[in-house]
């Protein structure tokens, strides 16, 4: 067994390990920590794979923003757990029900499973060797799907102003600092004297 | 223009649009006065203008970006009734944003973008356009939703809107990774070609169901409509009628290629679909109506019906079926547009009202007035010779030619049951006690109601023009 | 057997070797820089700072240590205990962590990986983590109102200090760090360093490592004429050792960032003898101090900043600025085809 054979396992179990966690652990603030693990070792998993760029960007934006939000909005919310685990238990026959249904329904896909020739093709494509992980994603990323990228930027922008324009309330008579108007205000309001060094005033 | 711009010639509508749409911003956000009807009127011109780009465009089918982007008569078609419904929806908003005092440049500027997702939706030809434009547009309607901020019923619409939008979209991301697994590709072509070689399988067919439950969710068809009625009754009514005009259309347009362009070989598994979904939506949108007493919650349930109506013009699956859906769309689009402007004129001092028992008697206070919504309920009934009839009677012949003899007959006895409470509205208009009377209808909402009136009651004369228009759009997707 | 030695143990052997050596040194230089920001502070305050051990005070951080190490720890009772004690080790562990990638010289580095901005780049953005777990976890009103300052502190001076990262990296051509550090090896010599072409990214860099790092006069999550002593009013003992060492070596971090990224890293000041004649490790070692110097003259010059000025000055000034010089600055790169 290879050392990247082993980190894998290791990453893999521990990802594994950490999504149940997520989801069985009571306290929600330890939730979103094992959620933050999940992630991390997630990260762990495409540096395995050579996609190390997307590794890093996964921690970057994940992690260190997404989560963190997360994080902040749990930690604010009073959760009441013993009202969530009666819904739990009144939801638990249904719920159950379903469940069941889509596992039977996702058994039958996996028993007709097929991968497809060409699906099986694409796989060959890989980044040249000389060409970094970054260099590749760059060089498709502005030019083949550039569409795309434009389109999520115009999703985001719209997501940007709803944000603000759903949210930001103007509250009127609050006293606001005008740093403008503190700069350039008149120089005999104040006097300046020249203190010798060390010897106090 | 540069040679290298040139050959985004075919998108250049959506690309104005959009910078058009970051320009009003700007001018909103640096521009002085945040209250005003400026942006909104700039916003009408922006749509007018790319309409007229779209209709300059040289007709035929051009593929752009690895054929993620397709532009065909179909989708000018689609994008100019997009651009109308927008554009006659905004010029419905400016009276009842001001009383509710959210006259806001931000409203214009979300109605464009989410106008550019719909065009972009009417020309996706690939599965992750699709899914990005759909998304643009879902997000913004979500904030228009919820645009009223302290009102509780417009916050409730939006949250809902967006939880269930939010699942629907996963729903349909979900379809589209199955669908991308077991074909190997993302564009329609490709997926249509290796059906037709290898044959459909059951995993496939998964993914074919979950991209239709995504749709029927946006195109609130049942069992995927209960958003629908909160949605509608909650949002501020300009909103609604938005919602109930454009993305209609463009959800439509998404399916028609979606199912014609991708999935014929698997015509037999889809058409399945499409008619119980219509049935079922045509059977709801008929007998749930009746028992409401708020009229956009009627018009909720009756766009659910009108949904069912041109789902069955899809299930046909013939160019005569696109035709007809497409002939549809158009008509509805120009009545529910009309109805909306006669329930924002539904106003009395203390602000809009809703109820369906405030119109008794409006015959005898506005006889104009009650004279155009009682012709928008017919037309919508489908009595002959206003617009309605002939919406229905496209698609319904169009199913007779494809075999579906029993689904045109259940669509003309639905259409029967719903003329039962289009009816119950017009005999309240006509022959009970007058409540207290409406204040005057604002100039703009004459405007759209008398634009979407005439057509309604005169789109016999010209009825043929609309007819080629739509055919020679349904031949560019066969 | 010998196989295996030759092709796992011997390398990993040499990693773990490397990495003890850093780590030590990494540890030394803190203790004494941590000494030096108390004998600066003092300086400006025209006090003497810590001179009673060892000659001029030298061996005051290792008492501090040895102090802290046989304190007992204190655990509030309605702590959270396991998320309490993480937190110090996390904060720690990463701050330590992001060394891995760091260029003394050419070729003196752990990892030499491709993507080595942006794993720092991640690494410090992880740094609010150990923040906001302490401060919740310690079940009490200070802690946690720190906590969640210093959340949306760091994340809001992270994005720009992102956007003066992609400055750079439109300059230099490469996430590689030693790649960065060489790509301003010019004729120039320290006026070539990205210092001088990028100046206003290089203050805005510096002021948000000052904000990134919880550093006066952006010390907010700690300011104890509010907050007594914020997200570590509750810690004593080892874990409190731990936050101040994750906090100096995190300060340390991103003076060698800023060492790298504008100053040039190993490279000498003139490219001629005699300056080229010392080794690349002690002009970085220089610039460090130099770096560092900067940081501890702040501190003991400039007063808190406000948390609502705090918020406007990383929003709608470096946010602005930095996302302008992005599009300026590729600008500048294409059009004189500048990029590499």
């Amino acid at each position: 067994m290879s050392i990247a054979t082993a980190f894998f396992y290791i990453f893999a179990v521990v990802t594994i390990a950490s999504a149940i966690m997520v989801i069985t652990v009571r306290n929600p603030v330890h939730a979103v920590l094992f959620l933050i693990l999940a992630f991390f070792n997630a990260a762990g998993l495409f540096v395995l794979l050579g996609a190390e760029f997307i590794a890093m960007i996964l921690v970057i934006v994940y992690v260190g923003a997404v989560a963190v939000l997360f994080l902040f909005v749990v930690m604010m919310l009073d959760v009441d757990f013993a009202e969530l685990r009666a819904g739990y238990a009144k939801y638990l026959p249904v719920g159950g029900l379903i469940g069941a249904i889509l596992l039977a329904e996702l058994l039958l896909v996996v028993s007709a499973w097929t991968i497809a020739p060409e699906s099986a093709l694409r796989i060959g494509e890989r980044i040249p060797g000389d060409v970094t992980n970054a260099e590749a994603i760059g060089r498709v990323l502005y030019t083949r799907y550039v569409y795309f990228f434009e389109l999520s930027g115009l999703v985001l922008l719209v997501a940007m102003i709803g944000a603000i324009v759903l949210t930001l309330r103007h509250r009127e008579g609050v006293k606001r600092q005008n740093i403008g108007d503190q700069v350039a205000r008149d120089r005999t309001a104040i006097e300046i004297k020249k203190v010798e060094t060390g010897r106090g005033i | 223009m540069p040679p290298a711009l040139a050959i985004y010639a075919p998108i250049f509508p959506e690309i104005f649009l959009a910078l058009a749409a970051m320009a009003l911003l700007m001018y909103g956000v640096f521009g002085g006065d945040r209250e005003s009807e400026v942006p909104g009127w700039l916003a009408v011109l922006i749509l007018a203008a790319t309409g007229a780009l779209v209709l300059m465009q040289a007709p035929g089918a051009v593929q752009l970006f690895d054929g993620a982007v397709i532009v065909d008569d179909f989708a000018r078609f689609m994008k100019l009734l997009i651009l109308g419904g927008s554009g006659f929806a905004l010029i419905l908003s400016f009276d009842y944003l001001r009383d509710a005092k959210i006259l806001k440049f931000e409203f214009p500027v979300i109605a464009l973008l989410s106008t550019v997702g719909m065009m972009l939706m009417a020309s996706a030809n690939n599965l992750i356009s699709l899914y990005m434009a759909l998304e643009l547009q879902s997000l913004a309607l979500y904030v228009l939703c919820a645009f009223r901020r302290d009102s509780v019923l417009s916050a409730e619409a939006g949250l809902k809107y967006f939880v269930l939008g939010a699942l629907s979209s996963g729903l349909l991301l979900y379809g589209c990774s199955l669908v991308y697994g077991f074909t190997g590709t993302m564009s329609f072509a490709g997926i249509a070609s290796v059906l037709q070689t290898s044959g459909s399988n059951i995993g496939l067919v998964f993914g074919l169901v979950f991209i239709l439950c995504g749709v029927a969710f946006k195109l609130s068809a049942v069992p995927f409509h209960m958003w629908t009625p909160d949605v509608y009754q909650g949002a501020p009514t300009p909103v609604t009628a938005f919602l109930a005009a454009a993305p209609k259309v463009a959800a439509f347009a998404m399916l028609i290629r979606l199912v014609e362009d991708a999935f014929p070989a698997v015509a037999t598994d889809w058409k399945q679909i499409v008619i119980a979904v219509s049935v079922g939506s045509m059977l709801l949108g008929a007998f749930a109506a009746i028992g409401q007493t708020n009229i956009k919650r009627l018009m909720a349930y009756s766009s659910i019906g009108h949904v069912g109506y041109a789902l069955v013009g899809i299930a046909a699956g013939t160019p005569e079926g696109v035709k007809g859906v497409m002939i549809y769309l158009a008509i509805y689009v120009v009545m529910t547009l009309g109805t909306f402007a006669c329930i924002l004129a539904m106003r009395r001092k203390g602000g809009h009202v809703e109820d369906i028992a405030e119109l008794s008697g409006l015959s005898r206070h506005q006889p104009m007035l009650a004279f155009m919504l009682a012709m928008l309920l017919f037309s919508m009934a489908g009595i002959p010779p206003l617009a309605g009839f002939f919406a229905k009677y496209f698609v319904f012949t169009a199913a007779i030619q494809a075999g579906l003899f029993w689904l045109a007959v259940l669509g003309v006895l639905t259409s029967v049951v719903s003329t039962f409470y289009y009816l119950a509205i017009i005999s309240k208009m006509y022959f009970q006690e007058p409540a207290a009377n409406f204040e005057p209808m604002p100039g703009k909402l004459r405007f759209v109601l008398a634009v979407t009136g005439v057509i309604t009651l005169f789109l016999f004369i010209p009825i043929n023009l609309l007819v080629t228009a739509a055919e020679a759009a349904a031949r560019s997707l066969f | 057997m010998v196989e295996f030695w030759n092709s796992y143990g011997f390398p990993l052997t040499i990693i773990l070797v490397q990495s003890l050596g850093l780590l030590v040194s990494v540890l030394l230089v803190v203790a004494y820089l941590l000494l030096a920001d108390r004998k600066i502070w003092a300086a400006v305050q025209m006090r003497r700072g810590p001179n009673v051990v060892g000659a001029y005070g030298l061996l005051q951080s290792f008492a501090d240590l040895l102090k802290f190490v046989l304190k007992e720890p204190v655990i509030p009772a309605g702590a959270d205990k396991t998320v309490f004690l993480m937190a110090p080790i996390v904060t720690a562990v990463l701050a330590l962590s992001a060394w891995a990638v760091i260029p003394l010289d050419d070729g003196w580095v752990v990892a030499n990986i491709n993507v080595g901005i942006l794993y720092i780049f991640a690494i410090s953005s992880l740094g609010v983590y150990g923040v906001i777990m302490g401060g919740w976890a310690s079940n009490s009103k200070y802690p946690f109102l720190g906590a969640l300052r210093s959340a949306a502190q760091m994340v809001s001076y992270e994005v720009s200090i992102g956007f003066v990262i992609i400055t750079v990296l439109l300059c230099a051509g490469s996430l590689n760090i030693s790649e960065i550090v060489k790509a301003q090896d010019t004729a120039y010599g320290a006026l070539g360093w990205y210092w001088l072409p990028l100046f206003p990214m290089f203050v805005i860099f510096f002021v948000s490592a000052l904000a990134e790092t919880n550093r006066p006069p952006f010390d907010l999550p700690e300011a104890e004429s509010e907050l007594v002593a914020g997200f570590m009013v509750e810690y004593s003992s080892t874990p409190y050792l731990l936050f101040m060492l994750g906090e100096y070596v995190a300060i340390t971090t991103m003076c060698a960032l800023m060492t790298v990224l504008f100053l040039g890293g190993w490279l000498p000041p003139v490219n001629y003898a005699p300056f080229t004649w010392v080794p690349g490790v002690i002009w970085f070692l220089l610039k460090v101090c130099f770096a560092f110097f900067m940081f501890a003259m702040v501190k003991a010059i400039v007063p808190r900043y406000r948390y609502d000025q705090l918020m406007r000055l990383g929003w709608k000034v470096f946010l602005p600025i930095s996302l302008a010089m992005v599009v300026i600055v590729a600008g500048v790169l294409q059009i004189f085809q500048l990029a590499p």
